[in-house]
């Protein structure tokens, strides 16, 4: 044991058991386990990458090249960055992590988002300095520093400010901090990254689980002190060569003898600094090597004992016995963020290393990160940079406080060596520094290191210059020096001196490698928080999920949506329940979940004409109470999104789109709209969240209207009715995406599940989206993103009759005038049969005209069989054919024999749109007997009403949450209607009101709303929502984005109110529900 | 991650929007009279300048509004959207 009997920030009271490679250890709160390990005598901790080298503990912080363990699941950490806890398992490793995919890891990781006027990172003397000049203004500050306690290298020292311990200051500038109100302190927390307009992210590392937290600041203030570096010489990698300012904070800050006997490599005033200390620690110090002494000689080699542990250390011709070698090679600030913000660096000769030049953001480096190293410089350079950041922001100026006087003698310059040992040359082409020839004993031979991580030697830079490279980024990536998992932290400079001296100019002439994220190694699962497994991304479901998911759908991904698939019964799989769906919705009444269709209100005097130049068709003329399908274009002329629109009055349509494209579809009008016609009075709502809609199919799905819609039931094709539906107001279409009799039944969506069920009952066979492909192909209705891939026009899928010759102007028309567009030998939309009807052409299969042939002629856009048909079928895009020709579908290995056909395979006349032509002929059908079925009114069923027990269970004191079920809402656009929240120009939620006014868009069941209340509903908030949720900037309510989610956020008196669009609404609540139980386990 | 001073909203992160490309691209107000390589340059061809550049953003998580933008192209610097 070489822990020291007393000193240093350890709580001996307590004693922390944990295991190493198997064997039993112990050490004490305050410890990492770096200490931990030397405290034990564990003098050799892993092997390294290349060579297998036995390597000790090298630094005493994030810097570490060698002594990266596994921690539990986590398959490589720097052992002196990991807090020694009770339990704690690790392993040591050969310079690589492996994986264990089955490991277990119980964290909860989760995000956080912050803004303040003042960031400060790093809680040494400058930083504590410029976040209490900041705090003291008032300003909002938020201070970061990765470890345990605040006090940086005041933590390692000995150092007096005033006559008192230098952490006794920091203790009460800490304690000053506490008193401020605004002022956040986060210890533990490591700032990785500094990115654009101040945005700056940090790992908080939390017992349950790390936090990644999003900082945007106003001003920025680095405080991220210096990393003491080493340099090269023969054997530099020995288990027992350790950095001077380490051996220090292991003597001073854990209590641990880093060594019994110690040369000390002073070329920088740091090395009499650590001599000192380890004496005092009861080291013996057999000499300080300083060559910037008169007739300075240098260390030129180690030897090691037969386990390869230092033993010795030569100088020059004479071994010296020891067995710690503390090096002192100069200090490098940690320019790591500074360099990330894009400021750029200068090499300082005096300091002998690269300091901050131009800033690139509003932010100012303070201390020893910039190259000022004495303690009260440092302070009073960081009451400097915290004032001046505070006044940028507008606070201030206020009376700083006293620069406390400190007992550091002036440092003098560092010596400019690179490298020593046989053959050395130095930085610039000076005089080289040549050792003795010492015989042949072992250890002349040894490598001289310059990436420990990397096992990357003089030898190695030696062999990139001399092939010719001049920059440090060749360099890296030739030898791989700096991407190990330091990312270069104790080698860089190295390589750049050395470099410097191999190439005979100036190290700042050579500079240095490109600074990128993260700063210290994250894990995959920090980055991910919550966003993994159910939350992975959002997964929406209409009002009738519950119900799909009681009847065992399979369902598919549409987008974010979840849609059934098909609706297996006692066993069947997918062939047998589409075969068994598609005969039900062709020969009685089979009903679908058409929910997920974009659903766009359009209002407005001039909304008829806006939809003419949007549609490639006609929408201006149509009738009120009838609808018309259409097609869109981008202005590059091939189709962007189809769907009907219907009009509802005069100045008022709905219009339909594809359930993947419903958001891009609502964005683009809104673009035309306000980037190209703005003078045009039109508005767009979307209720597609508001309405829940069941397609009922077949030709028996009169029945089934006569029962809940009785007012609608004789619609004609392709007109719509606003109609009473069991007992609500809804509204239905006479849409047809089969060629079969079909309505689109429409209600809110609280009544949705209702009317399903209500609809399954009357006999309806519930079918999904295979069975509705299955059929919209055989009457070959082409699908946007399954047929069309962005490069095909209406004219391509045969719609030319869709496009107005009529029209002065539509988006896409003068591009279908294009010669490419409009060339003949484009690709079109024809029908495939195999020669086998059991066989299925694939979809994705290419299209050659015969074996063997690679001209492709285009390729297969869908494939299916059909119950109807009694065989397969298939739709393609190809050029060049007509029917009858004959063509190979190739795809892998298969090569299938086709023949193209019309692309409508089935009632090609359209004679069963209206029902069962022979059953209407016999006078049957149609109106239902009084004594027929009946269903039961429907029933309202809030979104979240599913989640009332377990948001009752999640509360507690601190924060509650619960659903407020059926508001009414209206959306309102154009004058302000004095009431409700306003979501943008000239656009409102009106909440709460009962009636509506005219204009007034009832978009009641669009959104759920959640209310969140009590003094950590702020808590849960910041782990999802980026905007800034102070209360002295979050008083008005806001949209933005929760999780991903997009909500509009309400502050209310109490806490706050959340508006979820209503299929985002089970996302959301597990991720709530989630967030309050990660937060309790942090808390815990 | 930019952050978008969004004139009805306050400053947001650039993930609540979606980019619009170039501004002050017009359309044309006869496309019909156009020659192809006019109507080409219209829908294909845009700047891409190091340096400034006037782009639009529309905040699509927010008031719904399109900005125009002023960016820089290598500092990312952005003036006061309008
Ligand atoms: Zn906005």
């Amino acid at each position: 044991m070489t822990r020291l009997p007393s000193g240093g920030l350890v709580d001996r009271s307590v004693t922390l058991s944990f295991r190493f490679d198997g064997h039993a250890l112990q050490g004490h709160p305050g410890d990492t386990l770096a200490s931990a390990l030397l405290a034990c005598g564990v003098r050799v901790v892993g092997r390294s990458v290349e060579l297998g080298r036995p390597r000790g503990v090298f630094s005493a912080g994030a810097e570490e090249p060698n002594a990266l363990v596994r921690v539990g699941a986590d398959p490589m950490v720097a052992a002196t960055t990991v807090e020694l806890r009770d339990g704690l398992e690790a392993w040591s490793l050969r310079g690589k992590g492996r994986v264990d995919l089955d490991a277990a890891d119980d964290r909860r990781c989760d995000k956080g988002y912050l803004h303040c006027d003042v960031l400060v990172v790093g809680g040494g003397p400058a930083g504590l300095a410029a976040a209490l000049a900041a705090g003291l203004t008032g300003a909002r500050v938020i201070l970061v520093d990765d470890q345990p306690r605040l006090g940086g290298d005041l933590l390692n020292s000995r150092v007096r400010l005033d006559g008192a311990r230098g952490l006794d200051w920091a203790a009460l500038v800490a304690a000053r901090l506490a008193t401020l109100p605004e002022v956040r302190v986060m210890t533990r927390t490591t700032a990785i990254g500094y990115h654009d307009h101040n945005y700056l992210v940090a790992v908080e590392r939390r017992p349950g689980g790390e936090r990644l937290w999003h900082f945007r600041a106003r001003g920025v203030v680095l405080a991220t002190g210096a990393h003491e570096r080493s340099l090269a010489f023969p054997g530099n990698d020995r288990p027992g060569v350790m950095l001077a300012s380490a051996a220090r904070a292991y003597a001073n800050r854990y209590g641990v003898r880093p060594g019994r006997r110690a040369v000390v490599f002073a070329c920088a005033d740091s090395g009499y600094e650590a001599a000192r200390d380890l004496a005092a620690a009861g080291v013996e110090v057999a000499e300080i090597v300083d060559p910037r002494a008169p007739g300075g000689e240098v260390v030129t080699g180690t030897t090691a004992d037969a386990g390869g542990l230092l033993d010795g250390v030569r100088i020059g011709s004479r071994r010296v016995e020891a067995d710690l070698l503390a090096v002192a090679g100069g200090w490098n600030p940690a320019v790591h963020l500074f360099s990330q913000s894009q400021g750029t660096l200068r090499f300082d000769e005096g300091l002998q290393t690269f300091v901050p030049d131009v800033s690139a953001q509003a932010e100012r480096s303070a201390g020893a990160c910039r190259g000022l190293y004495g303690t009260a410089e440092a302070i009073e350079d960081g009451f400097a940079a915290g004032a001046q950041a505070a006044e940028q922001a507008g606070f201030g100026p206020v009376h700083l406080p006293r620069v406390p006087d400190g007992d550091e003698r002036a440092l003098r310059a560092p010596a400019a060596l690179w490298m020593t040992g046989p053959g050395a040359t130095q930085a610039g082409g000076g005089e080289p520094v040549r050792a003795e020839p010492v015989g042949t004993e072992p250890g002349l031979s040894e490598p001289a290191f310059v990436d420990l991580h990397r096992d990357v030697t003089v030898a190695d830079l030696a062999r990139a210059t001399g092939a010719g490279m001049r920059s440090p980024e060749h360099v890296k990536r030739y030898t791989t020096a700096g991407t190990g998992a330091d990312q270069g932290k104790t080698s860089g400079a190295v390589v750049t001196g050395v470099m410097s001296a191999l190439l005979g100019v100036g190290p700042g002439q050579v500079g240095g490698t490109t600074y990128r994220p993260p700063y210290t190694p994250v894990s995959f699962a920090t980055l991910a928080g919550r966003d993994r497994g159910p939350l992975s991304d959002p997964v929406r479901t209409t009002a009738l999920h519950a119900s799909h998911l009681a009847r065992g759908a399979v369902f598919e991904d549409v987008g974010q949506w979840k849609r059934p698939w098909y609706f297996p019964r006692d066993g069947e799989g997918l062939n047998e329940a589409v075969r068994r769906e598609c005969h039900a919705a062709r020969t009685g009444v089979a009903a679908m979940d058409a929910s997920t269709l974009g659903k766009i209100d359009i209002r407005g005097g001039d909304a008829g004409g806006f939809l003419d130049r949007i549609y490639t068709n006609l929408y201006s003329t149509l009738p009120v109470g009838a609808c018309r399908y259409g097609v869109m274009c981008g202005a590059d002329g091939m189709v962007f999104d189809d769907g009907t629109t219907s009009r509802l009055g005069d100045d008022h349509y709905l219009m339909t789109t594809t359930t993947g494209n419903a958001a891009a579809v609502l964005d683009w009008l809104e673009e035309w709209h306000q980037t190209e016609w703005p003078a045009l009075d039109v508005s767009f709502t979307s209720v597609t969240d508001h309405w829940a809609t069941v397609a009922v199919v077949g030709p028996r799905a009169r029945e089934v209207l006569s029962v809940i819609a009785p007012d609608a039931a004789g619609l004609a094709f392709m007109r719509h009715t606003a109609a009473e539906v069991l007992g609500v107001e809804g509204r239905v279409f006479r849409i047809s995406f089969s060629g079969e009799l079909a309505y689109e039944v429409n209600v809110p969506s609280w009544y949705g599940r209702s009317l399903w069920e209500a609809v399954l009952g009357l006999g309806a066979v519930p079918y999904g989206t295979e069975t509705m492909h299955v059929l919209r192909a055989e009457k070959g209705f082409a699908i946007v993103g399954q047929e069309t891939d962005g490069t095909v026009t209406p004219q391509d899928l045969g719609l030319s009759w869709l496009v107005s010759k009529r029209k002065p102007d539509y988006m896409g028309r003068r591009s279908h005038a294009r010669p490419d567009t409009s060339r003949d030998g484009r690709k079109r939309l024809v029908g495939l049969l195999a020669d086998d009807p059991a066989e299925q052409v694939e979809e994705g299969a290419q299209l050659v005209a015969g074996p063997g042939d690679r001209v492709m002629l285009g390729h297969v856009t869908s494939g299916y069989t059909s119950a109807a048909l009694g065989r397969t079928f298939g739709l393609a895009m190809v050029r060049d054919v007509t029917t009858g020709d004959r063509l190979t579908a190739v795809s892998g290995q298969a090569a299938v024999p086709v023949t193209v056909v019309e692309p409508v395979f089935y009632d090609p006349e359209n004679t069963r749109r209206d029902g069962d032509p022979s059953v209407a002929r016999r006078g049957g059908d149609a109106s239902p007997s009084p004594a027929g079925p009946s269903a039961e009114a429907c029933r309202a069923e809030s979104p979240a009403a599913g989640f009332a027990e377990r948001f009752a269970a999640a509360g507690d004191d601190r924060v509650r949450v619960r659903e407020a079920p059926f508001i009414p809402m209206w959306e309102v656009r154009g004058a302000d209607p004095g009431t409700g929240l306003r979501l943008g120009p000239a656009w409102w939620l009106v909440t709460g009101e009962p009636e509506g006014r005219p204009g007034w868009v009832d978009v009641s069941a669009q959104r759920t709303v959640l209310e969140l209340d009590g003094p950590g509903a702020l808590d849960v908030l910041i782990t999802g929502c980026p905007v800034d949720l102070h209360p002295s900037v979050f008083t008005a309510p806001v949209q933005t984005l929760l999780g991903q989610a997009p909500v509009i956020l309400e502050p209310t008196a109490s806490g706050y109110r959340v508006y979820v669009r209503a299929s985002f609404t089970a996302y959301l609540a597990e991720w709530l529900l989630d967030a309050i139980a990660g937060n309790l386990v942090i808390l815990g | 991650m930019l952050l978008i001073d969004c004139p009805h909203c306050g400053p947001r992160d650039e993930n609540e929007f979606r980019y619009g490309g170039q501004a002050g691209i017009a359309y044309p107000e006869r496309p019909a009279e156009l020659t192809d390589d006019e109507w080409a340059g219209y829908v294909f061809r845009r700047d891409n300048p190091k340096g400034w550049f006037h782009e639009r953003w529309f905040h699509a998580h927010g008031c719904r509004v399109w900005l125009t933008v002023e960016r820089h192209t290598v500092t990312h610097e952005i003036r006061k959207p309008r």
